[in-house]
């Protein structure tokens, strides 16, 4: 990997009822194929170590993750550097499937939600009732005009993956929507201290 | 508000995560077809008040396409079901029939 990689916004970071940090560097594989076939998932157990996911779902393992992005899609989180080696390890053990699979890490952006609030403030720009989602279940969907895809990667942390090319966009709105003193109390209650 | 369940993932969700796709179940006329016939699959949709078949794409979710059962007017959808469906499945054709007796059918 180059010395010249760099994540879209360079670990940005904003502090409001909920604390935005773009995530940095993230390693990201796209798969596509049959999920269902056995050799697949076999492959992706190998070159992971994490399960495959049930529909909507991100299992984790180590450094490494999968995310179940759609019936015949997973998208493997891992780290940067070592993202075209573990590509290379799948493509070798799929060869012959009907699969593809391709590094993506540097047409995504990823930003790291922290903080009781974090479904508050989604909740403004996503058509999507947070309070279905739990810790592991992932869900693409519309933040404000762009596509995004919410990972509930914690209690009171949601990571959130969009395209490298809305990362300012989408650092913005998350500012915008994040902004202390504009707390909607949807799925969370004030404290004393807010 | 229009909610619809994709039967893809799964996810219900509004009518903005969603793309429209026009009328479902349509046949191709291609070339060799008759002017009518390629006329009719060309331009001629149907523009009920009432019950409607339709095709739709869960745009910002999974990305694939199905289909969808609904009433134009009230909004009220009858069920979704797999693109990969030439005629609608007799159990959505059931619950239409159950609760809009008047229907005559999609023909």
């Amino acid at each position: 990997m180059s010395d010249l990689a760099q994540s879209a916004l360079q670990s940005a970071e904003f502090e409001g009822f909920v604390t935005i940090r773009e995530a940095g560097l993230q390693g990201m594989i796209t798969l596509r194929g049959d999920l269902g076939a056995e050799g697949l998932a076999k492959a992706v157990t190998k070159a992971t170590g994490c399960a495959m996911p049930a529909p909507r779902r991100v299992t984790s393992a180590g450094t490494c993750g999968v995310a179940w992005m759609s019936p015949d899609e997973v998208m493997i989180l891992c780290s940067h550097d070592k993202a075209p080696d573990i590509a290379q390890t799948l493509s070798k053990a799929l060869e012959g499937q009907f699969a593809t699979v391709a590094v993506v890490s540097d047409a995504r952006a990823v930003f790291k939600l922290q903080g009781a609030g974090w479904r508050d403030a989604l909740a403004k720009i996503c058509p999507v009732d947070f309070a279905t989602l739990t810790e592991g279940d992932i869900r693409r969907t519309r933040a404000a005009q762009v596509a995004a895809a919410i990972w509930v990667s914690g209690k009171d942390e949601a990571t959130l993956v969009c395209f490298r090319s809305v990362a300012g966009y989408m650092f913005d709105l998350l500012s915008t929507v994040a902004a202390k003193g504009t707390e909607p109390y949807l799925y969370s209650l004030p404290t004393e201290t807010s | 508000m229009l909610m619809l369940t994709c039967p893809c993932c799964g996810i219900t969700a509004e009518e903005t995560e969603f793309a429209p796709g026009g009328e479902a179940h349509l046949k191709r006329f291609g070339p060799g077809s008759s002017d009518g016939d390629y006329e009719s699959y060309m331009f001629q949709r149907k523009n009920p008040r009432g019950v409607h078949f339709e095709r739709w794409r869960h745009a910002y979710g999974c990305g694939k396409w199905f289909l969808a059962a609904r009433d134009t007017m009230t909004l009220e959808v009858f069920g979704t079901y797999p693109a990969q469906t030439t005629q609608p499945p007799p159990e959505i054709i059931a619950k239409i029939k159950q609760k809009r007796p008047e229907w005559e059918g999609s023909q």
